[in-house]
């Protein structure tokens, strides 16, 4: 099991925001996570890469905790320095891209695998020349960010996630801030990465993409997991009214 | 006293504006970064403290402040001020402008998005990492304006060390114009103080350039 979330549970100023929330990812599993807006979905992946504390529950790496439970119920992490240890497993690609702008497309991709990774420059950079050959913009590698389209920038920043060869890659609604035309290039690329195995969660509204690309699909609202399973039966044959409500909407 | 011999005597003047001025800008700029830092503190005392100095720094006029460094260690501890005007002059400096400097600094630390603290998180970099190597460089380039406007204040607020009776060029202007009753020193001066300010301004624009290369 890659990651391991169980139980767990996050308020924000007394609203309960996740509800004894459980969520394992096997390797070379694509999950998919839909949902009305403030169901949880971005607070889940947030709290699964650490950017949000828990208040509850457990969340373990490869078999390894990184919270434990204290004498009091409430989730205790392990030390900033352990922590750090973590952030080696995951990636996480952001709605709004976040590339560094004063570094080039290059820089983007080989400053943490040699600055945090301490890998040499000649082994980041062929990484680096290799994943944005994939992505189909090598061309740009001596571009700044504000020279690319959001497609593009949105295509670097998964290349920059995959430069720390993560076990696992979270996408936080990846095509919310890209126009129609540039959406689907960006899918492109995820969906290649599903067909190499690649370990993925992905929050996003783009239904047609999670039902094709996805091994299992969880549907969230009001902080809970109200369903989940293959994509064939909660998109064609949903149990709960609450999923059938919110998917009539995406029908036209 | 000939316009050679009056250029000469202020050209010292002008050597210790410059003094003044370089060692307020290498002691304001670190400091104020590390108060600007210090206000971000999770300890309610260290904000309060540095509030506090803020405030009284920038409600205090700057010349009052150089008297109060001054003659302060007299007064307070019975210190003998004999070789104090100079260590008194160029705190004071400091002391003023960093707090100024680190209002600027915290302006463009809030400005710069949350996103790039967090992608830096996630890809592991260190605190310190994520704010010398992400951070940083994009608040510098977006205080350059604000700094430019200070550093010229400088040149000019340099003149306050006539309060302490420091001779630097406006110091020495007013008394040899007294003496000489002469109108030309503080032509002199004037000039001085006109083409330092256009040398840190044409200086400043090129390092604001230096960083067009990006949004």
């Amino acid at each position: 099991m890659i990651l391991q979330m169980s139980n767990i549970r996050k308020h924000f100023d007394g609203l309960e925001v996740l509800k004894d929330i459980s969520l394992s990812v096997d390797s070379g599993e694509v999950v998919s996570i839909i949902g009305p807006s403030g169901s949880g979905k971005s607070t889940l992946l947030r709290c699964a890469t650490f950017l949000e504390t828990i208040d509850g529950g457990t969340i373990e790496y490869m078999g390894k905790a990184a919270t434990h439970t204290g004498a009091n119920g409430a989730a205790e992490y392990v030390s900033p320095q352990e922590l750090r240890k973590f952030k080696s497993y995951y990636g996480l690609v952001f709605q709004q891209f976040n590339l560094f702008p004063h570094y080039s497309i290059l820089k983007n991709l080989i400053d943490a695998p040699m600055h945090v990774q301490h890998r040499s420059k000649e082994d980041a950079e062929a990484t680096a020349m290799e994943l944005l050959e994939k992505m189909g913009i090598a061309d740009k590698a001596d571009a700044y960010p504000y020279q690319l389209s959001g497609g593009q920038q949105q295509r670097v920043a998964i290349a920059r996630a995959l430069a720390m060869h993560p076990e696992i890659l979270f996408f936080d609604e990846p095509t919310s801030a890209l126009d129609p035309e540039l959406t689907g290039e960006v899918l492109k690329v995820i969906r290649r990465l599903a067909e190499e195995k690649m370990t993925m969660v992905v929050v996003t509204h783009e239904m047609p993409f999670a039902k094709a690309v996805s091994n299992r699909v969880l549907f969230m609202d009001g902080g809970v997991i109200v369903e989940q399973g293959k994509p064939e039966d909660v998109f064609d044959n949903p149990q709960e009214e609450r999923t059938k409500k919110f998917l009539s909407v995406f029908e036209r | 006293m000939s316009f050679e011999t009056m250029l000469s005597t202020m050209s010292i003047g002008m050597l210790r504006t410059i003094g003044i001025f370089a060692l307020t800008l290498l002691g304001a700029l670190p400091l104020g970064m590390i108060v600007a830092l210090l206000k971000k503190s999770r300890f309610v005392v260290v904000r309060a403290i540095v509030n506090a100095y803020i405030s009284i720094i920038r409600g205090t006029p700057l010349m009052l402040q150089l008297l109060v460094w001054y003659f302060g260690p007299y007064y307070l501890f019975g210190m003998n001020i004999g070789d104090w005007r100079y260590p008194a002059l160029i705190i004071g400096f400091v002391v003023n402008y960093a707090a100024y400097f680190a209002e600027i600094y915290r302006g463009g630390i809030e400005a710069i998005p949350i996103g790039q603290f967090e992608a830096a998180d996630v890809l592991g970099y260190t605190k310190t990492q994520t704010f010398m190597r992400i951070i940083l460089p994009q608040v510098i380039k977006r205080i350059m304006p604000a700094i430019t406007n200070e550093v010229i204040t400088l040149v000019k607020d340099t003149s306050l060390a006539f309060t302490l009776a420091y001779q630097e060029i406006f110091s020495l202007a007013k008394q040899i114009s007294a003496s000489q009753t002469s109108f030309m020193p503080f032509i002199i001066a004037g000039v001085f103080y006109f083409v330092a300010n256009y040398v840190v301004a044409f200086v400043m624009s090129r390092i604001e350039k230096s960083m067009d290369y990006y949004k």
